[in-house]
């Protein structure tokens, strides 16, 4: 047998394409990053449009200079605003609304949801699909019965409900609860059993279950239902306008809306600093708790 | 061995017997309804009721005295305003939602090919249209579309384009409500659509370029059909949410230039609230619920079906 | 003094039988385990024993009272899961004490009964941690830990070593038993491990399909197995089984494995087995008993030469795979024996170690 030889053929070459597909990858990210470019231009020209004009004086605006940019600077729209009894008057009730109903939500949803989840009992399924179908009924359609129902009750108790803000307290709840409990169902239904049972034996009840284990292991979602709860709240715009109309009753994207842009005249410096005040809790919020804001959007439409 | 010892101070716990299996299952499936009830209320009182009685309503006439059965509907079907309203919405809705859901998706692709580190940033600034409420947001572009002071008219006089008559003319009105609304929720579409791409198995991918599959392909083949689900969900979701929307209209054209902008929201806001015919409001907004069923019907089908195959 | 005694215990899942009128008395401080393949039946036992499921029929007794409809906090027990079940958001030290807290024990009691407990299973210094910086062998510690600590009435372990890699599996099987010696609890511990079975109970309770095959001590099942199923489950390398006939030969029996392969029964089983003559038959013989032929002939050993298929030397004994009649047959010989592949080798039957099998009732006769 005659001693192998073996060739080592140099001729064609071995390996070139990993040079191509690193340059692949790098100008697929090249690409990414020149349209994310181009969306992030989209998505934050207005904010950043309302900032800027946030800061120029009524003059400066209705001069035509170039809008996009502040020659004179200033900061009295927004003292102007922060300082007016009527602005804060506005933001006083959103907060007050948007807490409460914050509040409200997350009685009702938590306990709901732990007992969706965990504890099966007559009609549950259907109440689960219920919750779910509850959402699909848009605030566009029951503002009308609403404004009837209250002003019958108005007849019947003679209790005053239409044009006071806490009546905002009783029909927020339906556009935030259905989707909290979603979004709680989700959580809750993601804790494995065995740590029902291991309480179970360690001499818990039900309440104390909820309590000392499903609340804290959950809470990232709890986090973020209540950072949605807050974010609907604050920005709802149909209910308090049907339903509220007298300006120290009103919360305040309405409240902007209806006493900043009328007439002739508008102070549109006034009008976007009053936006950008308006828009500033739920974009803070945002920034300091994203991941829970994010989370919070997935679970509930990924484990739904 | 030192036998271990645990002292037993406690009382003597004598087990509480119940007497009877019936009474424990009852007491917790009780426990639970109790826990449930809050919610069952505010679904019957403020959702189920008013739905029906919206229904009422609409057969009532204008001072809500007497019944009069279908003549609401008899006369909006005769007023072409209505027929202009039905036209707008489902084209408002369908329109919209396509494009939030192509760049929702196309963006998507786009931060999900950037390194971890800087997808959170990205996926952090291209929410903000989404925090930020549809109301104040509205007014933002309402400015940038100013019939005088328009910042993008600025730009496109400088640049020798005509000035666009964002809110004044019909179809530059409607195309401006279309845009404000895939501004908004498009980056809805971007989270979920980015969470789902997540959730691809790296694997798939690199099997199919094995396989020989171009970018497009892959989209196709892999992408795609892993995503069905919840492409569809998101889909759905929106049509039913922007078909019923009420802020952008309202804020940005409150339905003008005469009626072409109306939607089904804002019309029943205008003939209801405003013009205080109460009946009449309720019928246009009834008109929304067979769409919205329908969509709804479609989900649940969705959802049933995927439980099906996911057990 | 916590006695269990489980009378025609019933579980039905809508029509389905998972278990099926079982009887069982465990003693006090005893180490009872339920042993058996998947879906026999064992964890719905020992879940129905906890009150996590409800009984069907029948009863269960704690200490003679019945407990059918206490809930489980009521029942004095403790549990330590397969998963470990430890409360992720608590310390070691919180997950170990939560349950005496439900109850307001004085806190210098809890102080007290947590570090006793840290002692015994070793993870004084893992107190302050949380589960998820634990490895697996210290999450199913600190289990214990949990279960210890209330000082129930019963332990039960629901497949507690499953989770964990062979070694630590091992390691953590000398703990429990060091554990229960030194807490002498009554334990009912749940295991589809023969070997886990075998090394640490006081008696074994094999379940197969819902119903109990046998219970004894791990010896006594062992060497005295009442059924086929138990037989064959018991033991590894597990026992060998071929068909086999009885024949009349003159006052005695003979042993038929195949056309070349028969030995008398030894005279002291001839009367036990006299009636089984001409019915289906199953001999079993445990591998340790089918050794190399030695020149000293034992009693009660016959002999055979087979060919050598399958050598696997495993340092202290070589086993060697033989076929009869194409049925592969296991041996075990000492190392030094010199099997080799392809080479016939005489086999020694030991039979005072053999078990008959009657195939219609699957009884060890």
């Amino acid at each position: 047998m005659t001693a192998a030889t073996v060739t080592i053929d140099r001729g064609a070459p071995t390996r070139p394409r990993y040079g191509s597909m690193s340059r692949d990858r790098r100008w697929a990210m090249r690409w990414s990053y020149f349209f994310l470019v181009l969306f992030a231009i989209f998505f934050l020209t207005p904010p950043l449009y309302m900032f800027v004009t946030s800061l120029k004086t009524s003059a400066e605006i209705s001069a035509a200079t170039n809008p996009w940019w502040v020659f004179h600077p200033t900061l009295s729209n927004y003292i102007e605003l922060l300082t007016s009894p009527m602005y804060i008057t506005f933001f006083r009730n959103s907060a007050l609304v948007s807490i409460f109903v914050v509040t409200i939500t997350m009685i009702i949803s938590v306990p709901a949801a732990f007992a969706l989840a965990r504890m099966k009992f007559w009609g549950s399924a259907v109440l689960a699909t219920g919750v779910f179908l509850t959402y699909l009924v848009p605030d566009t359609l029951l503002f009308i019965p609403l404004f009837k129902m209250f002003a019958v009750f108005n007849e019947w108790t003679g209790i005053q409900l239409i044009n006071k803000w806490w009546v905002l307290l009783i029909v927020y709840p339906t556009l935030t609860v259905p989707f909290c409990t979603w979004i709680m169902i989700g959580y809750f239904a993601s804790i494995p059993k065995e740590l029902d049972e291991a309480a179970l034996m360690d001499g818990a009840n039900y309440r104390q279950i909820l309590l000392k284990i499903f609340i804290p292991v959950a809470l990232p979602g709890l986090i973020a239902a209540t950072i949605f709860a807050f974010t609907v709240s604050w920005a709802q715009f149909l209910y308090p306008l049907a339903f509220t109309t007298s300006p120290d009753q009103l919360v305040l994207p309405v409240g902007i809306i209806t006493t900043l842009v009328r007439g002739d005249v508008y102070n549109w410096g006034q009008i976007m600093t009053g936006a950008l005040l308006g828009a500033a809790p739920p974009l803070i919020i945002y920034a300091f708790l994203m991941d829970y804001y994010i989370a919070g959007l997935t679970a509930g439409a990924t484990k739904g | 061995m030192v036998d271990a010892v645990i002292s037993d101070a406690r009382a003597v716990d004598t087990p509480r017997k119940k007497t009877g299996l019936r009474r424990m299952f009852q007491r917790k499936s009780t426990i639970a309804f109790l826990m449930a009830l809050p919610l069952i209320l505010l679904i019957a009182g403020l959702v189920l009721y008013p739905a029906f009685y919206a229904m009422h309503l609409a057969m009532l006439n204008k001072s809500m005295q007497r019944f009069v059965g279908l003549s609401n509907f008899t006369f909006l079907f005769k007023r072409e305003t209505f027929w202009m309203v039905v036209q707008q919405s489902c084209v408002f809705a369908l329109t919209a939602v396509l494009f939030k859901a192509l760049i929702g998706f196309i963006v998507a692709h786009f931060v999900h090919n950037i390194p971890a580190k800087g997808q959170r940033k990205w996926r952090g600034m291209l929410l903000i249209p989404w925090v930020i409420p549809p109301a104040m947001s509205t007014l933002a572009w309402l400015w940038l579309f100013d019939p005088s002071y328009s910042a993008f008219n600025w730009i496109f006089v400088h640049l020798g384009l005509p000035a666009i008559p964002w809110t004044g003319d019909a179809y530059w009105a409607r195309f401006s409500v279309i845009l404000i609304n895939v501004w908004y929720g498009a980056p809805f579409f971007l989270i979920m659509y980015l969470a789902a791409l997540k959730s691809v198995p790296e694997q798939l991918y690199e099997a199919a370029a094995i396989d020989g599959a171009n970018w497009w392909q892959r989209i196709w083949y892999v992408t795609l059909p892993m995503m069905r689900n919840i492409i569809a969900i998101t889909v759905l979701f929106s049509t039913i949410v922007t078909f019923a929307n009420f802020d952008i209209v309202q804020v940005l054209t409150a339905g003008g230039p005469v009626d072409k902008t109306h939607v089904f929201a804002t019309w029943a806001f205008r003939l209801g609230i405003q013009g205080g015919d109460i009946p009449l409001g309720a019928s246009v907004s009834l008109f929304m619920f067979p769409i919205l069923a329908i969509c709804a019907i479609f989900i649940l089908r969705d959802i049933h079906r995927r439980g099906n195959e996911a057990s | 003094m916590a006695q269990v005694t489980l009378r025609k215990v019933v579980k039905k899942y809508d029509e389905v039988e998972a278990v099926s009128a079982i009887d069982l008395d465990i003693a006090d401080k005893e180490f009872v385990v339920l042993v058996g393949p998947s879906g026999c039946g064992k964890s719905t036992t020992l879940r129905m024993i906890a009150g996590l499921e409800d009984i069907t029929g029948g009863e269960i007794a704690v200490d003679g009272e019945i407990v059918n409809d206490v809930p489980p906090k009521d029942r004095d027990m403790a549990m330590v899961f397969q998963n470990y079940a430890l409360y992720p958001h608590m310390t070691v030290y919180q997950n170990m004490s939560f349950g005496l807290r439900l109850k307001s024990y004085p806190k210098a009691e809890i102080e007290q009964r947590v570090q006793e407990a840290a002692r015994i299973l070793d993870i004084k210094d893992l107190l302050d941690r949380k589960p998820r910086q634990l490895s697996g062998g210290q999450r199913q510690r600190v289990a214990m830990g949990r279960a210890i600590v209330r000082n129930p009435k019963v332990f039960l372990f629901d497949e507690p070593l499953s989770n964990l890699d062979a070694k630590l599996r091992v390691q953590m099987r000398t703990e429990i038993k060091r554990v229960h010696q030194k807490v002498r609890t009554t334990t009912v511990y749940v295991t589809h491990d023969q070997v886990e079975a075998m090394t640490l109970a006081d008696r074994v309770v094999v379940m197969n399909r819902g119903r109990i095959e046998q219970i004894g001590a791990p010896n006594h099942l062992y060497h005295a197995p009442a059924t086929r199923f138990v037989a064959g489950f018991i033991g590894s390398p597990a026992m060998n089984f071929l068909p086999c006939r009885l024949e009349q030969a003159g006052d005695g029996l003979n042993i038929r494995l195949s056309d070349k392969i028969k030995f008398a029964v030894p005279a002291e089983r001839v009367a036990r087995y006299r009636a089984a003559v001409g019915k289906d038959l199953t001999f079993g013989i445990r591998p340790e008993h089918l050794t190399e032929a030695k020149t000293n002939g034992s009693k009660n050993l016959a002999s055979f030469d087979a060919g050598v298929e399958v050598v696997e030397p495993m340092g202290n004994e070589t086993m060697v795979f033989i076929s009869i009649d194409g049925t592969e047959v296991c041996c075990r010989t000492d190392p030094n024996a010199g099997a080799k592949v392809g080479s016939p080798m005489k086999i020694a039957v030991h039979l005072d170690h053999m078990h008959l099998i009657e195939n219609a009732s699957g009884l060890v006769l």
